[in-house]
């Protein structure tokens, strides 16, 4: 290419300047398809991160099926569950009467990995299947690796029925200091 | 032109569809004659994939993910489905074969550091293609949705929790909420049969595409170090010289592996069967004791021996410092000697891993991790007795939870120190003490028992391991 040939570069830097043009549209449009086909899709998956952690008020039985004692374990649906669910919406809970009027109920996951613990009325101890976590009834850790007390949930008694509050699993959360 | 018209046929669909330009090629491409045996385990990984693919697409017909309806379609495919059970077993084994694969043949490529110049990012390709495996590995665990399925997945869920500041979005990313429950399997199978595939069809092509570009490499020869300025034209020189077709020449030694392969898939299956089913999976039932698969095992051992403090930092640090160690391990040296007998440390690092892996596998199935729930009562032969405070004291032991843990003449759980001669080491206040404040790894029993039990519990401790005819003296004994 050389300045003696005024009418061949016109043409060519047309040709160029259109050729750049037609890329970098491309590369728009394709950015435009990907960000339409992506973003519904990333905030249909991710929308269960940024849900509000739901709290429901749960029957789990008449006053009456308790007896002052040991813990008891209960059923019910967790506060979050989808249609499709059926027994895997099932969340448990160790619940003790303490006496007439006073409940005391703990999530059965430990608090060392979430495994479930089991009350063993006895010794009136918890214990971990997993990596042998202990607790005592109050829910402080008696032995093993759990970090956390187990983690309290709320009881209420309404017209008679005895109440739990579901919620989250209770996660074991890394502080920073 | 042929007048077969077989053979006019082929030549008119190899002219469209360009098999013997392109295919061929690729089939006969020169490879090192020194290979041989060595090189088998890549393929054979390939094979237990593609094991995986077709038994995995069969059994997504007859699955159903979702709630208790996966549990029914799993139990349907064990037990009603023809061939159900053994394409279960085939896509169980064809999992630990391909995890078991896979790092042997890392293991030998990194012996023989075939990861350096020019062949990097063969390498890095090949870990993530590991980890999307293990991650394939993972979630097929959780797929078999059973009470050890959905017990695993909390556990995955609490760890990923652990990471500072965004550990609970990653949870409940993970648990598709915040419960573990039917958005989470949903989950997991979307995962299992359209990411984790995807990203390995993708992984696998560049993987292949980059071996074709920088052929096999050779046997290493410890007076040949690799040099980047000089290494791909003595390599291009040599495989003229000496190299021969892959095809047939060292592809028959993959087929024979990959056969045997395929038939010990195929031959566990039909003798051992897939694991069987846990109970449902009823995330408050109890009575679950989850345990990872096999090739998880040393994590689970190492994760309870940890002390509670480095737990954290081991549970998020394995795997991610894992990952970019293997991922830029070709970073940090890529050229120099590729010989084992040049690299020690490689052969040191190798044996190291190999036996920590083996130790923590076998310590995860042996330890007991946990009380012993179902232990049974101490018979009158070990008591001594079978009525009277002493049979008692034996039986509170049970009661109370002890033998749960504490193991005496052969009953009981091993979780805490033995106990059969626990009468000749502790005095009867060392073992009051201890029954009643704990410590180290035992709970506190003072709130749970009362004067009467700990003594009779005492008094029978007090016989173990002493000579049952001689009177068992009150207070300080010797
Ligand atoms: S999960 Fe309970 S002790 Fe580890």
């Amino acid at each position: 290419m050389n300045s003696d040939q005024p009418t061949n570069e016109t043409p060519c830097c047309q040709q160029q300047q259109r050729r750049t043009f037609l890329a970098r549209l491309s590369i728009a449009l394709s950015a435009v398809i990907g960000v339409i086909i992506a973003l519904p899709g990333i905030g249909f998956v991710l929308a269960p991160v940024f849900r509000k952690p739901k709290q429901k008020w749960r029957k789990v039985g008449k006053l009456d099926d308790f007896k002052v004692g040991g813990f008891v374990l209960v059923q019910y649906e967790d506060s979050s569950s989808v249609p499709w669910a059926g027994i895997t919406a099932k969340e448990g809970a160790w619940i003790r009467r303490a006496s007439e009027t006073e409940f005391i109920a703990f999530s059965i996951n430990c608090r060392h990995l979430g495994c479930p613990v089991r009350w063993v009325d006895d010794p009136r101890l918890f214990m971990c299947p997993c990596h042998g976590g202990v607790y005592y009834e109050d829910g402080t850790v008696a032995a093993g690796p759990p970090p956390e007390p187990l983690q309290r949930l709320n009881v209420r008694i309404n017209n008679g029925q005895v109440e739990i509050e579901s919620g989250p699993t209770p996660l074991t959360l890394t502080k920073i200091t | 032109m042929s007048k077969n018209p077989l053979m006019r046929t082929w030549n008119w669909i190899d002219n469209r569809i360009g098999y013997s330009d392109y295919i061929v090629p690729l089939m006969v491409h020169l490879v090192p004659d020194s290979a041989r045996w060595w090189y088998i385990f890549g393929s054979a990984t390939l094979c237990a994939f593609m094991v995986q693919v077709f038994t995995g697409v069969c059994l997504a017909m007859a699955y159903v993910p979702g709630g208790e309806k996966t549990y029914e379609s799993l139990v349907y495919i064990t037990n009603t489905a023809p061939l159900g059970n053994l394409l279960r077993g085939m896509h169980y084994y064809g999992a630990s074969a391909m995890v078991m694969l896979a790092v042997i043949h890392m293991i030998q490529v990194y012996m023989h550091a075939t990861y350096k110049y020019p062949r990097e990012m063969n390498w890095m390709s090949g870990v993530v293609l590991l980890f999307v495996v293990l991650g394939m590995a993972f979630t097929g665990q959780l797929l078999r949705w059973d009470a050890n399925g959905v017990w695993s997945v909390t556990v995955a869920a609490e760890m990923a929790g652990r990471t500072p500041i965004i550990g609970p979005t990653i949870a409940h990313f993970i648990m598709g909420g915040e419960t573990v429950g039917g958005s989470t399997i949903t989950r997991f199978f979307a995962m299992h049969v359209f990411i984790m595939p995807a990203i390995i069809f993708a992984g696998i092509g560049l993987h292949m595409l980059l071996i074709m570009r920088h052929g096999i490499s050779e046997m290493p020869d410890a007076n040949d170090p690799v040099d980047p300025e000089t290494y791909k034209e003595k390599y291009e020189e040599r495989i003229h010289k000496t190299g021969v077709p892959f095809w047939p020449d060292a592809m028959w030694r993959d087929m024979i592996f990959s056969t045997i392969i395929v038939g010990i898939i195929l031959g566990c299956s039909l003798f051992l069967g897939p694991p069987t089913l846990d109970p449902p999976p009823n995330p408050s039932s109890i009575n679950a004791n989850p345990l990872p698969d096999w090739y998880f095992l040393w994590y689970f051992a190492v994760l309870s021996l940890l002390p509670p403090k480095l737990e954290t930092w081991v549970i998020l640090g394995v795997p991610i410092l894992g990952f970019l160690g293997l991922f830029f391990l070709p970073m940090i040296s890529n050229k120099g000697h590729r010989a084992p007998s040049k690299r020690p440390w490689a052969g040191g690092t190798v044996i190291f891993g190999s036996v920590a892996f083996l130790v923590l596998t076998i310590y995860g199935y042996k330890k007991p991790w946990s009380p012993d729930f179902g232990v049974k009562e101490l018979p009158a032969s070990v008591v001594g007795t079978d009525q009277g405070p002493l049979m008692e004291g034996a039986k509170l032991m049970h009661i109370k939870g002890c033998l749960y843990c504490h193991d005496i003449s052969g009953y009981g759980g091993h979780r805490g120190p033995e106990l059969t001669e626990i009468g000749k080491l502790l005095t009867r206040d060392d073992l009051i003490i201890r029954i009643n404040n704990g410590g180290h790894n035992m709970p506190a029993f003072a709130s749970s028992i009362s004067s009467d039990e700990l003594h009779l519990i005492v008094d029978f401790l007090l016989t173990r391991g002493v000579d049952q005819d001689q009177p068992i003296l009150n207070g300080d004994s010797p």
